[in-house]
């Protein structure tokens, strides 16, 4: 892991990622939001986190994304008349980003190596999500299934 | 297996509940599923039933008891518990059999009924207290049981809420016990005063254990006296009995399985499980408590039985019938033949079902009819229904050798003709022998013999579902004999502990060939005087009843069941009506005034409280309101409803904490 | 050279930041979404970055809160695409500007 990676790896990444926040046209930023999120885990990559970046992967690219896609092409017709932006806005997330940066460089105790560790498996995940994570599991599940259900009540026609 | 039910007992009584519970939450039109819910749940309480009453095979005398805290307040728990002897052992195998059957023959016999699921939700839901009832180690959870069993027989009486006289017989029902409880539940406090506990058996602290009775000392007589009192009005003694006959009104699977096998014999079962309070302090095996049990027994079955000659309806003539044995069963316990009254109790549950579903069967076949000088010459249109119905006649008026209830007759009175108190009892019962072959007689020819008339016109055989119990009951009734003989007088060992042994030489006795006489007196009068029932003989037309013609005034008398509902409608309810036109009275002339009296001083107070209320306190409230309006005005401008300027709102207090880690830094 | 934690937290922050620049500026109910998952992912960068870098990293809270909040993460965009999909159906258009109902 140098610096150098984690750089030529970022600055695509947070570019596609403004990309994403600016364009006018809906389609392309989803595009540059997936390239952005593709960006993220390839540093989750780099980070020794390999099983949350394939995750990030197929969940974000293989299933937000196209549902942002589908949803776009259902709501078509308004598409167009979005122009503008709330400047108001704008201003506030540049204000915070400043603020957040100046935070991150005058702490010290950030400012660390990191220690060598052993690459983490899949198959200790999956022990840590079948023993002492069950019941969060267990939840997450519950809410999948909620959320499935929920969506698809949403979606369906109104009977009048 | 068998261990494992004894530590779970109440899984027995527990199953059928949660069938009834099942059932009652399915859809109305699912008949199907209800009838196999109800009838897995019986089965389930059989095998269940089986398999608790083995140990009790290789055990002599066993007694397993399963007690638990059911509360506690401060330092005191209440403790309640469930017990296994022979006694409840051979009720449960009893009740979970017959129920069983009577749960098959209501398929059939209920086909046609709306309430399809009700019917059986509530019948599980009967079975599931009465095997409670039989299980149960504590008085206080047997009275817990005994209501619910009573509730559900109130339930099941007034099934066809849309007749009025339902409705009448269920609430008559439910007073006339409820009477009865009322005297039990006093016994049940008093006990509970005296010896501190309510459990029968505790390894030696319960309240029937030789400790607990020390306690009771004197009272023992009028707590049992008391606990009688709900005996006399579950089983339909004198003279609460009245609620029994009037049950019929219910459908015929209900008054067979409740109001003939099993709800009935509770109360004698009661006096069963309670011996020891009853026979506490007895001399020479008598006590002032049983010789009441007894008298009262004796009256019950002559009563019952002089009445049951001059009724018309089938059911109704098994109702008194029912009444009459009933009355048997308390004499055998007071004279001190427990084992001979149990055994006379299971096998009327036998042989009194499958009557009484044989009655079902000829009311089904006959359309509804239940008059049996409308019915005749059944016996070619419905051999299957004749036959078994011939059965239970048989056992019934205690025919010896081949049917149960001849045997334990025979032994209720063997154990009668030996009460050292008197020996009029004993001839009671002989006399009231004679009359149970008579009107069962009287009944069998009116209703399988003669012309066919108007109700069996176009009589038909029941179903297959319907048949089978019958059958299945039949088989019992004979073969229950094999183990009541004097032989082998199997039974009476099992529940009283003595090993039996196998004799040939007892089956010859004395008495047997008198109750053999007895019998036949009955059955020969009977066809004598209604050889030519129901067709036109001499001057008698073919509609009054040959016993009416010859006596009519004694017959009115019997036909009215002795004027015993006229004369509590004279005496109990009139003077009823008349505390309640009283208290009426008082309420509107003395308690009214009183009451307008004290509403004058709180309407001065009010209005005085009002005129505070106006001028002082309503000016402050508004002017708190005006100012909570204006706040919420204020705050509610804030809500723009825009997303963004929420979200915008969080990122400037983002920025704030920002501003205050500087300010720290 | 290798990087320090700062590195990944700017990357974190300037993740964070364009959400919230889509979230706040955008009118269209999607860009707030993006928005949104912008700032979930970035929050996720946190979380490996801090488990990457912490003493303990045997320990793998740090992944498996990142996982759980991927999940939910997913449950949220796919209920909050079909709210856009029920709003647009009811008021024929997707313009947070014009959903004020909730206005007090």
């Amino acid at each position: 892991m140098s610096s150098a990676a984690v750089v030529i790896i970022a600055i695509p990444t947070l570019a596609a990622a403004l990309a994403a926040a600016t364009l006018r046209n809906l389609m392309h930023a989803t595009l540059s939001f997936a390239v952005a999120l593709v960006g993220v885990a390839a540093l989750f990559f780099l980070l020794g986190a390999e099983f949350v970046g394939l995750v990030l992967v197929f969940v974000y690219i293989g299933a937000v994304a196209v549902l942002i896609v589908f949803t776009i092409l259902l709501t078509r017709r308004d598409v167009g008349k979005n122009r503008g932006a709330n400047w108001g806005g704008a201003f506030l997330a540049v204000a915070v980003f400043g603020g957040l940066t100046w935070a991150i460089f005058k702490t010290q105790s950030v400012a660390v190596v990191a220690p060598y560790v052993r690459a983490i498996t899949v198959k200790r995940i999956g022990e840590a999500l079948m023993t002492s994570y069950v019941w969060p599991l267990q939840c997450v599940g519950l809410l999948l299934t909620a959320a499935l259900i929920g969506a698809l009540v949403l979606v369906m026609e109104e009977k009048r | 297996m068998s261990h494992w039910i004894i530590d779970h007992l109440w899984l027995i009584c527990a199953v059928p509940f949660a069938a009834s519970l099942a059932i009652l939450s399915l859809p109305n039109g699912r008949h199907k599923s209800a009838a196999a819910l109800a009838i897995i749940g019986q089965i389930a309480a059989l095998v269940m039933s089986f398999f608790a009453f083995l140990p009790t095979l290789q055990m002599q005398g066993l007694r397993a008891v399963q007690n638990f805290t059911w509360f506690t307040f401060g330092s005191y728990a209440l403790r309640l518990g469930w017990l296994l002897d022979p006694l409840a052992a051979v009720m449960l195998i009893m009740i979970t059999l017959v129920s069983l059957c009577i749960f098959v023959f209501s398929i059939g016999y209920m086909a046609e009924d709306r309430n399809f699921v009700r019917f059986f939700a509530y019948l599980s839901f009967f079975s599931g207290a009465m095997l409670g009832l039989v299980i149960s180690n504590s008085l206080l959870l047997l009275f817990i049981c005994w209501e619910l069993v009573g509730l559900a027989s109130y339930l099941l009486i007034g099934f066809w809420i849309d007749r009025p006289s339902a409705a009448a017989a269920a609430k008559k029902a439910f007073i006339t016990t409820r009477i009865g409880d009322m005297g039990f539940f006093l016994g049940l406090l008093w006990l509970y005063s005296r010896s501190g506990t309510l459990l029968f058996y505790d390894g030696g602290n319960g309240c029937l254990e030789s400790a607990g009775l020390a306690l009771l000392g004197a009272s023992a007589t009028f707590i049992a006296l008391l606990i009688f009192c709900g005996a006399v009005g579950k089983s339909g003694q004198f003279p609460l009995h009245v609620w029994l006959p009037d049950a019929m009104e219910g459908p015929t699977p209900v008054s067979a399985l409740i109001h003939a096998a099993t709800m009935v014999a509770a109360g004698v079962f009661l006096v069963a499980r309670v011996y020891p309070i009853f026979s506490s302090g007895a001399i020479n095996g008598v006590t002032s408590s049983l010789t009441v049990v007894v008298w009262i027994g004796v009256a019950t079955a002559l009563m019952a039985a002089l009445i049951a000659i001059a009724q018309a309806d089938i059911k109704r003539v098994l109702a008194y019938s029912t009444v009459s044995q009933l009355g048997l069963m308390m004499v055998s316990l007071g004279v001190g033949g427990v084992a001979a009254g149990m055994m006379h109790l299971l096998a009327h549950g036998f042989f009194k079902a499958l009557l009484f579903l044989g009655a079902g069967s000829v009311i089904h076949g006959c359309h509804g009819e239940q008059d049996i000088r409308k019915m005749g010459g059944l016996r070619r249109l419905m051999p299957v229904t004749f036959s078994t119905y011939a059965i239970g006649t048989m056992a019934l008026s205690g025919v010896p050798l081949f049917f149960s209830g001849g045997w334990t007759k025979e032994e209720v009175l063997h154990v009668t003709a030996h009460w050292p108190a008197s020996r009029l009892p004993y001839y009671f019962l002989l006399a009231g022998v004679v009359l149970t072959a008579l009107y069962m007689t009287r009944q069998v020819i009116y209703v399988f013999f003669g012309d066919r008339r108007a109700a069996s016109q176009r009589a038909h055989e029941s179903r297959r579902v319907m048949t089978m119990p019958l059958i299945v009951l039949a088989s019992c009734a004979i073969l229950f004999s094999v183990v009541l003989t004097p032989a082998w007088p199997w039974l009476h060992g099992y529940l009283t502990d003595e090993p039996a042994r196998f004799e040939i030489v007892r089956l010859i006795q004395p008495s047997l060939f008198l109750s053999l006489i007895l019998v036949g007196a009955g059955v020969a009068l009977g066809i004598w005087l209604y050889r030519k029932a129901g067709v036109r003989d001499r001057q008698r037309p073919a509609d009054i009843d040959p016993l009416e013609f010859a006596q009519p005034q004694l017959f009115r008398f019997l036909e009215n069941k002795m004027w015993i509902d006229e004369l509590y409608a004279r005496t109990v309810i009139a003077f009823g009506w008349m505390s309640a036109r009283l208290s009426d009275w008082m309420d509107r002339h003395l308690w009214d005034r009183l009451v307008r009296g004290f509403g004058r001083i709180g309407q001065l107070f009010g209005t005085f409280t009002a005129s505070v209320d106006e001028h002082g306190i309503n000016a402050g409230i508004d002017e708190t309101t005006a100012g909570t309006r204006g706040l919420g005005r204020l705050v509610s401008a804030a809500h723009s409803g825009q997303i963004q300027t929420y979200l915008g709102v969080i990122a400037i207090g983002v920025l704030a904490l920002l501003l205050f880690y500087a300010w720290l830094a | 050279m290798t990087p320090t934690l700062q590195l990944f937290l700017f990357v974190s922050v300037a993740l964070f930041s364009a959400g919230l620049l889509a979230a706040l500026s955008r009118r269209h109910a999607i860009f707030i979404l993006i928005g949104i998952e912008m700032m979930l992912a970035a929050a996720n960068l946190n979380f490996i970055a801090f488990w990457r870098f912490s003493p303990q990293s045997q320990a793998v809270t740090g992944v498996l809160i990142a996982i759980f909040s991927i999940a939910i993460a997913a449950a949220e965009a796919a209920v909050g695409l079909a709210l856009v999909i029920a709003v647009y159906r009811h008021y024929r258009t997707t313009n947070v500007d014009r959903l004020d109902q909730l206005k007090g």
